[in-house]
Protein backbone atom coordinates (compact mmCIF):
# COMPACT_ATOMS: atom_id res chain seq x y z
CA UNK A 1 0.00 0.00 0.00
CA UNK A 2 1.64 3.50 -1.37
CA UNK A 3 0.78 6.59 1.14
CA UNK A 4 -1.34 7.45 -1.31
CA UNK A 5 -4.07 5.67 0.01
CA UNK A 6 -4.67 7.85 3.19
CA UNK A 7 -5.02 11.07 4.23
CA UNK A 8 -2.18 11.54 6.33
CA UNK A 9 0.47 9.20 7.24
CA UNK A 10 3.21 9.05 10.27
CA UNK A 11 6.03 6.70 9.42
CA UNK A 12 8.46 5.30 12.34
CA UNK A 13 7.69 8.57 14.56
CA UNK A 14 9.98 9.06 17.36
CA UNK A 15 10.15 11.42 19.99
CA UNK A 16 12.32 11.79 23.03
CA UNK A 17 11.26 14.31 25.54
CA UNK A 18 14.95 15.08 27.55
CA UNK A 19 15.92 11.45 27.48
CA UNK A 20 12.57 9.70 27.50
CA UNK A 21 11.18 7.87 24.89
CA UNK A 22 7.68 9.01 24.41
CA UNK A 23 6.86 7.85 21.03
CA UNK A 24 8.87 4.73 19.92
CA UNK A 25 8.60 3.95 16.14
CA UNK A 26 4.81 4.60 15.58
CA UNK A 27 3.37 4.03 12.20
CA UNK A 28 -0.42 6.07 12.40
CA UNK A 29 -2.96 6.71 9.69
CA UNK A 30 -6.02 8.17 9.02
CA UNK A 31 -7.60 7.22 5.88
CA UNK A 32 -10.20 9.79 3.66
CA UNK A 33 -13.28 9.97 5.55
CA UNK A 34 -12.61 8.02 8.13
CA UNK A 35 -13.10 8.56 11.90
CA UNK A 36 -10.13 6.90 14.15
CA UNK A 37 -10.58 6.84 17.62
CA UNK A 38 -6.96 7.02 19.61
CA UNK A 39 -7.27 5.59 23.19
CA UNK A 40 -4.56 4.21 25.69
CA UNK A 41 -3.68 5.03 29.25
CA UNK A 42 -2.62 8.64 30.82
CA UNK A 43 0.76 9.48 29.33
CA UNK A 44 0.32 6.28 26.52
CA UNK A 45 1.99 9.36 23.94
CA UNK A 46 -1.94 9.90 21.99
CA UNK A 47 -1.08 13.57 22.92
CA UNK A 48 2.61 13.90 21.41
CA UNK A 49 1.80 12.12 18.91
CA UNK A 50 -0.97 14.23 17.40
CA UNK A 51 1.08 17.38 18.10
CA UNK A 52 3.45 16.04 16.06
CA UNK A 53 0.71 15.38 13.29
CA UNK A 54 -0.31 19.18 14.14
CA UNK A 55 3.81 20.85 14.01
CA UNK A 56 3.26 21.95 17.19
CA UNK A 57 6.32 19.39 18.11
CA UNK A 58 9.07 18.02 15.49
CA UNK A 59 9.44 14.45 15.39
CA UNK A 60 13.16 13.10 16.27
CA UNK A 61 12.81 10.17 13.50
CA UNK A 62 10.09 9.39 10.83
CA UNK A 63 7.99 11.40 8.47
CA UNK A 64 4.57 12.61 7.67
CA UNK A 65 2.79 12.53 4.38
CA UNK A 66 -0.10 14.13 3.90
CA UNK A 67 -2.40 13.20 0.70
CA UNK A 68 0.57 11.27 -0.58
CA UNK A 69 2.97 14.31 -0.25
CA UNK A 70 5.45 14.55 1.98
CA UNK A 71 5.70 16.80 4.36
CA UNK A 72 9.13 18.85 5.35
CA UNK A 73 9.39 21.51 8.27
CA UNK A 74 6.07 20.75 9.67
CA UNK A 75 5.09 23.77 11.64
CA UNK A 76 1.26 24.64 13.10
CA UNK A 77 0.71 27.09 10.66
CA UNK A 78 1.26 24.75 7.26
CA UNK A 79 -0.90 22.09 9.02
CA UNK A 80 -3.26 24.54 9.84
CA UNK A 81 -3.17 25.90 6.19
CA UNK A 82 -2.79 21.83 4.81
CA UNK A 83 -6.37 21.78 6.43
CA UNK A 84 -5.95 20.07 9.89
CA UNK A 85 -7.80 21.76 12.88
CA UNK A 86 -7.12 20.04 16.12
CA UNK A 87 -9.28 20.71 19.73
CA UNK A 88 -6.17 20.46 22.34
CA UNK A 89 -6.66 18.57 25.25
CA UNK A 90 -5.91 21.97 26.95
CA UNK A 91 -8.31 23.57 25.03
CA UNK A 92 -5.81 26.39 23.38
CA UNK A 93 -7.09 29.31 24.63
CA UNK A 94 -6.16 32.49 25.90
CA UNK A 95 -8.47 33.28 29.15
CA UNK A 96 -7.81 37.26 29.20
CA UNK A 97 -8.98 37.90 26.07
CA UNK A 98 -12.70 37.86 24.33
CA UNK A 99 -14.56 35.28 22.24
CA UNK A 100 -13.54 37.10 18.49
CA UNK A 101 -9.88 36.63 19.97
CA UNK A 102 -9.91 33.57 20.88
CA UNK A 103 -11.33 32.04 17.59
CA UNK A 104 -8.79 33.88 15.21
CA UNK A 105 -6.26 32.90 17.11
CA UNK A 106 -2.80 32.28 15.04
CA UNK A 107 -5.03 32.69 12.07
CA UNK A 108 -6.77 35.97 12.14
CA UNK A 109 -8.55 37.90 9.19
CA UNK A 110 -6.41 40.43 7.96
CA UNK A 111 -5.19 43.24 5.26
CA UNK A 112 -1.81 42.35 3.08
CA UNK A 113 0.49 44.21 5.84
CA UNK A 114 -1.65 42.46 8.46
CA UNK A 115 -3.77 44.53 10.53
CA UNK A 116 -6.51 42.91 11.81
CA UNK A 117 -10.49 43.14 10.20
CA UNK A 118 -12.10 43.61 13.31
CA UNK A 119 -15.37 44.08 12.27
CA UNK A 120 -15.58 40.84 9.96
CA UNK A 121 -13.89 38.88 13.05
CA UNK A 122 -16.66 39.92 15.12
CA UNK A 123 -19.08 39.57 12.98
CA UNK A 124 -18.17 36.00 11.88
CA UNK A 125 -17.64 34.89 15.61
CA UNK A 126 -21.29 35.94 16.26
CA UNK A 127 -22.72 33.87 13.49
CA UNK A 128 -20.86 30.96 14.64
CA UNK A 129 -21.88 31.39 18.00
CA UNK A 130 -25.32 31.26 16.95
CA UNK A 131 -25.27 28.62 14.23
CA UNK A 132 -22.78 26.38 15.95
CA UNK A 133 -22.02 27.01 19.76
CA UNK A 134 -26.03 27.72 20.15
CA UNK A 135 -25.67 30.31 22.27
CA UNK A 136 -28.38 32.48 22.23
CA UNK A 137 -28.08 34.23 25.27
CA UNK A 138 -27.33 37.48 25.38
CA UNK A 139 -25.06 37.71 28.25
CA UNK A 140 -22.50 35.91 25.86
CA UNK A 141 -20.91 38.02 23.38
CA UNK A 142 -18.19 38.02 20.84
CA UNK A 143 -16.84 40.36 23.48
CA UNK A 144 -16.92 38.26 26.49
CA UNK A 145 -14.04 37.34 27.92
CA UNK A 146 -13.20 33.76 28.38
CA UNK A 147 -12.09 33.92 31.80
CA UNK A 148 -15.78 34.79 32.78
CA UNK A 149 -16.90 31.48 30.96
CA UNK A 150 -17.70 28.32 32.38
CA UNK A 151 -15.64 24.89 31.87
CA UNK A 152 -18.24 23.96 29.07
CA UNK A 153 -18.98 27.04 27.48
CA UNK A 154 -14.84 27.18 26.61
CA UNK A 155 -14.82 23.79 25.36
CA UNK A 156 -17.65 25.17 23.31
CA UNK A 157 -15.55 28.00 21.83
CA UNK A 158 -12.46 25.80 21.16
CA UNK A 159 -15.11 23.22 19.29
CA UNK A 160 -16.84 25.44 17.19
CA UNK A 161 -13.27 27.42 16.32
CA UNK A 162 -12.83 24.31 14.79
CA UNK A 163 -15.65 23.75 12.85
CA UNK A 164 -15.13 27.20 11.74
CA UNK A 165 -12.32 26.43 9.81
CA UNK A 166 -12.75 24.53 6.64
CA UNK A 167 -10.46 21.57 7.47
CA UNK A 168 -9.99 18.44 5.74
CA UNK A 169 -8.76 16.35 9.08
CA UNK A 170 -10.38 17.41 12.62
CA UNK A 171 -8.34 16.36 15.78
CA UNK A 172 -10.27 15.81 18.77
CA UNK A 173 -7.92 15.38 22.49
CA UNK A 174 -10.42 14.10 25.07
CA UNK A 175 -12.86 16.90 23.83
CA UNK A 176 -15.06 15.03 26.19
CA UNK A 177 -13.33 15.60 29.25
CA UNK A 178 -15.20 17.79 32.46
CA UNK A 179 -18.41 17.99 29.69
CA UNK A 180 -21.62 17.05 30.99
CA UNK A 181 -24.11 14.47 29.37
CA UNK A 182 -25.71 16.74 27.32
CA UNK A 183 -22.66 19.01 25.86
CA UNK A 184 -20.77 15.21 25.39
CA UNK A 185 -23.89 14.52 22.61
CA UNK A 186 -23.32 17.31 21.22
CA UNK A 187 -19.56 16.47 21.10
CA UNK A 188 -20.39 13.11 19.73
CA UNK A 189 -23.07 14.21 17.46
CA UNK A 190 -20.47 16.39 15.84
CA UNK A 191 -17.80 13.47 15.17
CA UNK A 192 -20.78 11.99 13.11
CA UNK A 193 -21.58 15.27 11.33
CA UNK A 194 -17.77 14.93 10.71
CA UNK A 195 -17.89 11.34 8.94
CA UNK A 196 -21.31 12.59 6.84
CA UNK A 197 -19.69 15.53 5.45
CA UNK A 198 -16.82 13.69 3.88
CA UNK A 199 -13.99 14.66 5.95
CA UNK A 200 -11.48 12.46 8.35
CA UNK A 201 -11.61 12.75 12.11
CA UNK A 202 -9.40 11.76 14.85
CA UNK A 203 -11.19 11.18 18.26
CA UNK A 204 -8.62 10.75 21.28
CA UNK A 205 -10.97 9.33 24.17
CA UNK A 206 -10.75 7.89 27.42
CA UNK A 207 -14.19 6.35 26.78
CA UNK A 208 -14.42 3.12 24.70
CA UNK A 209 -18.58 3.52 24.88
CA UNK A 210 -17.72 6.89 23.12
CA UNK A 211 -15.41 6.34 20.55
CA UNK A 212 -17.09 2.96 19.93
CA UNK A 213 -20.39 4.62 19.24
CA UNK A 214 -18.85 6.63 15.80
CA UNK A 215 -15.27 5.63 14.82
CA UNK A 216 -14.88 3.31 12.22
CA UNK A 217 -11.47 2.13 13.45
CA UNK A 218 -9.76 1.97 17.26
CA UNK A 219 -6.27 2.17 17.64
CA UNK A 220 -4.82 1.72 21.17
CA UNK A 221 -1.65 2.83 22.29
CA UNK A 222 0.56 2.38 25.39
CA UNK A 223 3.63 3.48 26.67
CA UNK A 224 4.94 5.24 22.79
CA UNK A 225 4.00 2.31 20.87
CA UNK A 226 0.52 1.18 18.81
CA UNK A 227 -0.35 -1.56 20.38
CA UNK A 228 -3.41 -2.76 18.62
CA UNK A 229 -5.58 -2.00 15.90
CA UNK A 230 -9.45 -2.93 15.46
CA UNK A 231 -11.92 -2.31 12.54
CA UNK A 232 -15.19 -1.75 13.63
CA UNK A 233 -17.36 -3.95 12.22
CA UNK A 234 -14.93 -6.74 13.04
CA UNK A 235 -15.09 -6.89 16.86
CA UNK A 236 -18.25 -6.19 18.83
CA UNK A 237 -17.88 -3.79 22.09
CA UNK A 238 -17.20 -6.46 24.64
CA UNK A 239 -14.43 -8.13 22.92
CA UNK A 240 -13.18 -4.69 22.25
CA UNK A 241 -12.98 -4.27 26.16
CA UNK A 242 -11.55 -7.47 26.81
CA UNK A 243 -8.68 -6.98 24.20
CA UNK A 244 -7.92 -3.65 25.87
CA UNK A 245 -7.65 -5.53 29.09
CA UNK A 246 -4.97 -7.97 27.47
CA UNK A 247 -3.24 -5.18 25.81
CA UNK A 248 -2.38 -2.91 28.52
CA UNK A 249 -2.71 -5.63 31.22
CA UNK A 250 -3.08 -2.98 33.63
CA UNK A 251 -6.74 -3.84 34.16
CA UNK A 252 -6.76 -0.35 34.32
CA UNK A 253 -10.78 0.53 34.89
CA UNK A 254 -10.73 3.98 32.99
CA UNK A 255 -10.79 2.69 29.58
CA UNK A 256 -14.15 1.17 30.18
CA UNK A 257 -15.55 4.61 31.38
CA UNK A 258 -14.56 4.04 35.26
CA UNK A 259 -12.66 6.99 36.51
CA UNK A 260 -11.56 6.88 40.07
CA UNK A 261 -13.69 3.70 40.60
CA UNK A 262 -16.95 6.07 40.46
CA UNK A 263 -18.62 4.34 37.35
CA UNK A 264 -20.07 6.55 34.67
CA UNK A 265 -22.98 6.04 33.41
CA UNK A 266 -22.75 4.40 29.86
CA UNK A 267 -26.43 4.31 29.60
CA UNK A 268 -26.73 7.85 28.62
CA UNK A 269 -24.74 7.61 25.50
CA UNK A 270 -25.02 4.41 23.96
CA UNK A 271 -24.80 2.33 26.19
CA UNK A 272 -27.34 -0.35 25.18
CA UNK A 273 -25.12 -1.58 22.13
CA UNK B 1 -27.74 53.94 30.64
CA UNK B 2 -26.39 49.76 29.75
CA UNK B 3 -24.05 51.00 26.75
CA UNK B 4 -22.88 53.86 28.91
CA UNK B 5 -21.54 51.36 31.51
CA UNK B 6 -20.39 49.10 28.99
CA UNK B 7 -17.73 52.02 27.71
CA UNK B 8 -16.60 52.54 31.21
CA UNK B 9 -16.26 48.78 31.72
CA UNK B 10 -14.32 49.08 28.16
CA UNK B 11 -11.66 51.75 28.95
CA UNK B 12 -12.00 51.68 32.98
CA UNK B 13 -7.70 51.50 32.75
CA UNK B 14 -7.78 54.73 30.60
CA UNK B 15 -10.67 56.63 32.17
CA UNK B 16 -9.05 55.45 35.67
CA UNK B 17 -5.30 56.74 34.89
CA UNK B 18 -6.32 59.67 33.08
CA UNK B 19 -8.24 61.02 35.93
CA UNK B 20 -5.06 60.38 38.40
CA UNK B 21 -3.23 62.59 35.92
CA UNK B 22 -6.03 65.51 35.87
CA UNK B 23 -6.36 65.27 39.78
CA UNK B 24 -2.45 65.32 39.86
CA UNK B 25 -2.37 68.29 37.71
CA UNK B 26 -5.11 70.29 39.44
CA UNK B 27 -3.34 69.52 42.86
CA UNK B 28 -0.28 70.90 41.27
CA UNK B 29 -1.79 74.41 39.97
CA UNK B 30 -3.84 75.04 42.81
CA UNK B 31 -0.11 74.56 45.26
CA UNK B 32 2.11 76.26 42.44
CA UNK B 33 0.19 78.72 40.12
CA UNK B 34 3.09 80.52 39.34
CA UNK B 35 5.10 77.41 37.64
CA UNK B 36 1.79 75.61 36.47
CA UNK B 37 0.14 77.58 35.08
CA UNK B 38 2.91 78.74 33.13
CA UNK B 39 3.86 77.08 29.34
CA UNK B 40 7.41 77.13 29.73
CA UNK B 41 6.78 74.44 32.88
CA UNK B 42 4.86 72.21 30.07
CA UNK B 43 8.01 72.91 27.43
CA UNK B 44 10.60 71.73 29.87
CA UNK B 45 8.72 68.75 30.38
CA UNK B 46 7.71 67.95 26.83
CA UNK B 47 12.01 68.41 25.97
CA UNK B 48 12.37 65.57 28.15
CA UNK B 49 8.87 63.68 27.76
CA UNK B 50 9.36 62.17 24.02
CA UNK B 51 11.95 59.96 24.86
CA UNK B 52 9.63 58.73 27.84
CA UNK B 53 6.83 58.10 25.81
CA UNK B 54 8.91 56.03 23.34
CA UNK B 55 10.45 53.63 25.65
CA UNK B 56 7.02 53.37 27.54
CA UNK B 57 4.95 52.48 24.26
CA UNK B 58 7.64 50.16 23.61
CA UNK B 59 7.84 48.37 26.84
CA UNK B 60 4.33 47.72 26.90
CA UNK B 61 4.80 44.89 23.97
CA UNK B 62 7.89 43.20 26.17
CA UNK B 63 5.87 43.54 29.54
CA UNK B 64 2.63 42.06 27.80
CA UNK B 65 4.80 39.10 26.28
CA UNK B 66 4.95 38.05 29.69
CA UNK B 67 9.01 39.54 29.91
CA UNK B 68 10.81 42.49 31.08
CA UNK B 69 13.38 44.19 29.70
CA UNK B 70 15.71 46.52 31.80
CA UNK B 71 18.97 46.89 29.64
CA UNK B 72 17.41 49.36 28.36
CA UNK B 73 18.80 52.36 29.83
CA UNK B 74 22.60 50.93 28.75
CA UNK B 75 21.08 50.67 25.24
CA UNK B 76 19.97 54.22 25.42
CA UNK B 77 23.02 54.70 26.76
CA UNK B 78 25.36 52.78 24.48
CA UNK B 79 23.38 53.93 21.47
CA UNK B 80 23.63 57.91 22.53
CA UNK B 81 27.49 57.26 22.50
CA UNK B 82 28.22 54.98 19.23
CA UNK B 83 26.15 58.46 17.74
CA UNK B 84 28.18 60.87 19.59
CA UNK B 85 31.54 59.01 17.92
CA UNK B 86 30.93 58.84 14.50
CA UNK B 87 29.21 62.47 14.87
CA UNK B 88 32.76 63.65 16.23
CA UNK B 89 34.54 61.59 13.44
CA UNK B 90 32.86 63.90 10.87
CA UNK B 91 30.16 61.77 9.63
CA UNK B 92 26.48 63.10 8.99
CA UNK B 93 24.72 62.58 12.06
CA UNK B 94 21.78 61.24 9.67
CA UNK B 95 24.19 57.88 9.24
CA UNK B 96 24.99 57.77 12.84
CA UNK B 97 21.47 57.86 13.72
CA UNK B 98 20.76 54.94 11.42
CA UNK B 99 24.16 53.08 13.19
CA UNK B 100 22.72 53.69 15.96
CA UNK B 101 19.52 52.43 15.86
CA UNK B 102 20.80 49.40 14.01
CA UNK B 103 23.10 48.66 17.02
CA UNK B 104 20.56 49.01 19.24
CA UNK B 105 18.48 46.75 17.40
CA UNK B 106 20.86 44.33 17.48
CA UNK B 107 21.39 44.66 21.55
CA UNK B 108 17.78 43.88 21.67
CA UNK B 109 18.17 40.45 19.07
CA UNK B 110 20.87 39.50 21.41
CA UNK B 111 18.46 39.96 24.60
CA UNK B 112 16.02 38.03 22.61
CA UNK B 113 18.21 35.23 22.00
CA UNK B 114 19.48 34.72 25.37
CA UNK B 115 15.42 34.48 26.44
CA UNK B 116 14.18 32.18 23.25
CA UNK B 117 17.16 30.14 22.68
CA UNK B 118 19.08 30.27 25.66
CA UNK B 119 16.00 29.96 27.66
CA UNK B 120 17.30 32.80 30.43
CA UNK B 121 14.93 34.58 32.63
CA UNK B 122 14.40 37.72 30.96
CA UNK B 123 14.39 39.59 34.22
CA UNK B 124 17.83 38.66 35.26
CA UNK B 125 19.64 38.32 31.89
CA UNK B 126 18.30 42.25 31.16
CA UNK B 127 19.21 43.23 33.86
CA UNK B 128 23.19 41.79 33.65
CA UNK B 129 22.75 43.18 30.40
CA UNK B 130 21.85 46.75 31.50
CA UNK B 131 25.60 46.05 33.96
CA UNK B 132 27.57 44.68 31.32
CA UNK B 133 26.65 47.47 28.21
CA UNK B 134 26.92 49.98 31.31
CA UNK B 135 30.45 48.77 32.33
CA UNK B 136 31.51 48.61 28.59
CA UNK B 137 30.77 52.41 27.85
CA UNK B 138 32.61 53.06 30.59
CA UNK B 139 35.59 51.22 30.34
CA UNK B 140 35.49 52.81 26.58
CA UNK B 141 34.72 56.51 27.30
CA UNK B 142 36.91 56.33 30.59
CA UNK B 143 34.11 58.30 32.25
CA UNK B 144 34.47 61.35 30.19
CA UNK B 145 31.47 63.64 28.79
CA UNK B 146 31.75 63.47 24.21
CA UNK B 147 30.39 67.39 23.77
CA UNK B 148 29.19 67.86 20.27
CA UNK B 149 28.19 71.37 19.94
CA UNK B 150 28.53 71.74 16.65
CA UNK B 151 24.76 69.88 15.93
CA UNK B 152 22.96 72.51 17.35
CA UNK B 153 22.95 74.29 13.78
CA UNK B 154 22.25 70.87 11.35
CA UNK B 155 19.51 69.97 9.66
CA UNK B 156 19.66 67.08 11.27
CA UNK B 157 18.89 68.62 14.90
CA UNK B 158 15.76 70.72 13.60
CA UNK B 159 14.31 67.80 12.95
CA UNK B 160 14.86 65.44 15.43
CA UNK B 161 15.00 68.53 18.05
CA UNK B 162 14.12 71.70 17.07
CA UNK B 163 10.77 73.61 18.40
CA UNK B 164 7.60 74.36 16.38
CA UNK B 165 6.22 77.47 17.69
CA UNK B 166 7.22 76.84 21.46
CA UNK B 167 6.29 73.33 21.04
CA UNK B 168 9.64 71.03 20.93
CA UNK B 169 9.81 68.77 18.30
CA UNK B 170 10.65 65.22 20.42
CA UNK B 171 6.94 65.28 20.97
CA UNK B 172 5.32 65.34 17.79
CA UNK B 173 8.32 62.51 16.43
CA UNK B 174 7.24 60.51 20.23
CA UNK B 175 3.31 60.79 19.39
CA UNK B 176 3.89 59.90 16.18
CA UNK B 177 5.57 56.81 17.19
CA UNK B 178 3.21 55.78 19.83
CA UNK B 179 0.44 55.93 17.40
CA UNK B 180 1.90 53.85 15.62
CA UNK B 181 2.80 51.48 18.72
CA UNK B 182 -0.86 51.59 19.51
CA UNK B 183 -1.82 50.57 16.14
CA UNK B 184 0.35 47.40 16.21
CA UNK B 185 -0.44 46.27 19.23
CA UNK B 186 -4.67 46.51 19.37
CA UNK B 187 -5.22 46.53 15.43
CA UNK B 188 -2.42 44.40 14.16
CA UNK B 189 -1.79 40.49 14.48
CA UNK B 190 1.73 40.98 16.23
CA UNK B 191 0.56 42.77 18.72
CA UNK B 192 -2.13 40.02 18.94
CA UNK B 193 0.39 37.74 18.83
CA UNK B 194 2.40 39.54 21.91
CA UNK B 195 -0.55 39.52 24.67
CA UNK B 196 -1.55 35.62 23.70
CA UNK B 197 2.23 34.41 24.20
CA UNK B 198 1.79 36.13 27.34
CA UNK B 199 -1.47 34.94 28.24
CA UNK B 200 -1.09 31.29 27.66
CA UNK B 201 1.92 30.66 25.53
CA UNK B 202 1.20 26.51 24.97
CA UNK B 203 -1.83 27.93 23.67
CA UNK B 204 -0.42 30.19 21.55
CA UNK B 205 2.01 27.86 20.01
CA UNK B 206 -0.51 25.28 19.31
CA UNK B 207 -2.62 27.93 17.23
CA UNK B 208 0.16 28.84 15.07
CA UNK B 209 1.57 31.69 17.14
CA UNK B 210 5.55 31.84 16.46
CA UNK B 211 6.24 32.02 20.07
CA UNK B 212 10.45 32.67 19.63
CA UNK B 213 9.98 34.90 16.40
CA UNK B 214 8.08 37.51 18.16
CA UNK B 215 9.90 37.70 21.67
CA UNK B 216 12.75 38.46 19.96
CA UNK B 217 10.95 40.84 17.67
CA UNK B 218 9.89 42.62 21.15
CA UNK B 219 13.45 42.87 22.17
CA UNK B 220 14.56 44.47 19.17
CA UNK B 221 11.45 46.97 18.87
CA UNK B 222 12.66 47.86 22.59
CA UNK B 223 16.52 48.15 21.46
CA UNK B 224 15.21 50.64 18.65
CA UNK B 225 13.50 52.45 20.78
CA UNK B 226 16.05 53.05 23.30
CA UNK B 227 18.74 54.23 20.53
CA UNK B 228 15.86 56.48 19.09
CA UNK B 229 15.46 57.70 22.88
CA UNK B 230 19.45 57.71 23.18
CA UNK B 231 20.20 60.02 19.93
CA UNK B 232 17.15 62.29 21.39
CA UNK B 233 18.34 63.05 24.62
CA UNK B 234 22.15 63.73 23.63
CA UNK B 235 20.40 66.47 20.74
CA UNK B 236 18.65 68.45 24.17
CA UNK B 237 22.00 69.38 25.10
CA UNK B 238 24.39 68.37 22.74
CA UNK B 239 26.43 66.53 24.55
CA UNK B 240 26.99 62.45 25.12
CA UNK B 241 27.08 61.91 28.81
CA UNK B 242 28.53 58.45 30.05
CA UNK B 243 25.36 57.90 32.37
CA UNK B 244 22.64 59.10 29.39
CA UNK B 245 19.59 56.81 30.18
CA UNK B 246 20.47 55.56 33.90
CA UNK B 247 18.21 57.51 35.35
CA UNK B 248 15.00 55.99 33.22
CA UNK B 249 15.10 52.11 34.64
CA UNK B 250 12.55 52.91 37.49
CA UNK B 251 10.57 55.64 35.29
CA UNK B 252 9.62 53.40 32.11
CA UNK B 253 8.77 50.55 34.10
CA UNK B 254 6.24 52.90 36.77
CA UNK B 255 5.19 54.60 33.52
CA UNK B 256 3.71 51.01 31.91
CA UNK B 257 2.73 49.23 35.35
CA UNK B 258 0.63 53.31 36.81
CA UNK B 259 -0.66 53.08 33.21
CA UNK B 260 -2.42 49.67 33.95
CA UNK B 261 -0.27 47.16 31.71
CA UNK B 262 -0.45 44.35 34.82
CA UNK B 263 2.56 42.63 35.50
CA UNK B 264 1.45 39.32 34.64
CA UNK B 265 1.59 39.54 30.87
CA UNK B 266 -1.45 38.78 28.51
CA UNK B 267 -3.06 42.55 28.17
CA UNK B 268 -1.50 45.90 28.25
CA UNK B 269 -2.19 49.66 27.31
CA UNK B 270 0.08 51.77 25.03
CA UNK B 271 -2.16 54.68 25.87
CA UNK B 272 -2.46 53.97 29.53
CA UNK B 273 1.75 54.16 29.60
CA UNK B 274 1.83 56.99 27.71
CA UNK B 275 -0.71 58.82 30.06
CA UNK B 276 2.01 57.32 32.86
CA UNK B 277 4.83 58.60 30.87
CA UNK B 278 2.81 62.41 31.42
CA UNK B 279 1.80 61.49 34.88
CA UNK B 280 5.92 60.75 36.11
CA UNK B 281 7.26 63.94 33.77
CA UNK B 282 5.22 65.96 35.82
CA UNK B 283 5.55 64.85 38.78
CA UNK B 284 9.28 65.19 38.37
CA UNK B 285 8.64 69.02 37.42
CA UNK B 286 6.30 69.39 40.67
CA UNK B 287 9.08 67.95 42.81
CA UNK B 288 11.67 70.41 41.40
CA UNK B 289 9.12 73.38 41.56
CA UNK B 290 7.88 72.69 45.10
CA UNK B 291 11.96 72.28 46.61
CA UNK B 292 12.25 69.38 47.10
CA UNK B 293 15.73 67.35 46.09
CA UNK B 294 16.41 64.80 43.53
CA UNK B 295 15.92 62.26 46.36
CA UNK B 296 12.25 62.57 46.77
CA UNK B 297 11.91 61.90 43.02
CA UNK B 298 13.11 58.36 43.80
CA UNK B 299 11.25 57.80 46.33
CA UNK B 300 8.14 58.79 44.80
CA UNK B 301 8.48 57.21 42.02
CA UNK B 302 9.38 53.80 43.89
CA UNK B 303 5.98 54.88 45.84
CA UNK B 304 4.17 55.04 42.48
CA UNK B 305 5.23 51.69 41.41
CA UNK B 306 4.30 49.88 44.38
CA UNK B 307 0.81 51.63 44.59
CA UNK B 308 0.31 50.85 40.82
CA UNK B 309 0.57 46.96 41.41
CA UNK B 310 -1.47 47.21 44.27
CA UNK B 311 -4.08 48.92 42.12
CA UNK B 312 -3.82 46.15 39.31
CA UNK B 313 -4.86 43.85 42.05
CA UNK B 314 -8.26 45.86 42.72
CA UNK B 315 -9.04 46.90 39.63
CA UNK B 316 -10.86 44.31 38.18
CA UNK B 317 -7.97 43.26 37.04
CA UNK B 318 -7.69 39.65 36.81
CA UNK B 319 -4.85 36.90 36.74
CA UNK B 320 -5.54 33.90 34.83
N1 LIG C 1 6.33 18.96 26.75
C1 LIG C 1 6.70 17.83 27.40
N2 LIG C 1 7.90 17.77 28.03
C2 LIG C 1 8.29 16.66 28.67
N3 LIG C 1 7.56 15.54 28.76
C3 LIG C 1 6.35 15.53 28.16
C4 LIG C 1 5.87 16.67 27.46
N4 LIG C 1 4.63 16.39 26.96
C5 LIG C 1 4.38 15.11 27.34
N5 LIG C 1 5.39 14.60 28.06
C6 LIG C 1 5.46 13.24 28.59
O1 LIG C 1 5.26 12.35 27.51
C7 LIG C 1 4.47 11.25 27.89
C8 LIG C 1 3.27 11.14 26.99
O2 LIG C 1 2.40 12.22 27.24
P1 LIG C 1 1.09 12.47 26.39
O3 LIG C 1 1.41 12.40 24.96
O4 LIG C 1 0.48 13.71 26.89
O5 LIG C 1 0.19 11.21 26.80
P2 LIG C 1 -1.39 11.01 26.65
O6 LIG C 1 -1.94 12.13 25.84
O7 LIG C 1 -1.53 9.68 26.00
O8 LIG C 1 -1.94 11.00 28.04
C9 LIG C 1 4.11 11.47 29.35
O9 LIG C 1 5.00 10.71 30.14
C10 LIG C 1 4.33 12.93 29.55
O10 LIG C 1 4.71 13.19 30.88
MG1 LIG D 1 -3.30 13.56 26.32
Amino acid sequence: MGENNYLMKAINISKFFRYVEVLKNVNFEVGFNEIVGLVGDNGAGKSTLIKILTGVHNADSGELYWKGEKIANHSVPQARDMGIVTVFQDKALVEQHPIWRNIFMGKEITDTIGFINIKKEKEETEKLMKEIMGFTSSTITPDTTLGNMSGGEKQGVAISRALYFDADLIILDEPTTGLSLSETKKVLSFVERIKNTGKACIFITHNLFHVYAVADRIVVMDRGKIVGNFFMGQISLEELEKKMLEITGTGDAEHFGVYSGRKINPGGLNGTR
Amino acid sequence: MKLRIEFFNKYKISIGVTSVFLILMSIFIIANPSVFLNYRAYMAVFTTLGASIILAATMVFVVASGELDLSFPSVIGFSAWIFAVIVKSGVSPFIAFLVALFLGSIVGFLNGILVTKVQLSSLVSTLGMNFLIRGLIMILTDGIAIPLPFLRDTLFHTIFAGRIGQLPIQMLWSIGYAVICWLIFNRHRFGGHVCYIGDNVTSAREMGVRVERVKIATFVLMGFSSAFAGVMLTLINNSFWPTTGEGYLLLILAAVFLGGTPTWGGIGTIFGAIIGAFILGFIETGIVASGLTGFYKQFFYGLILILALISHRYAGLKRK
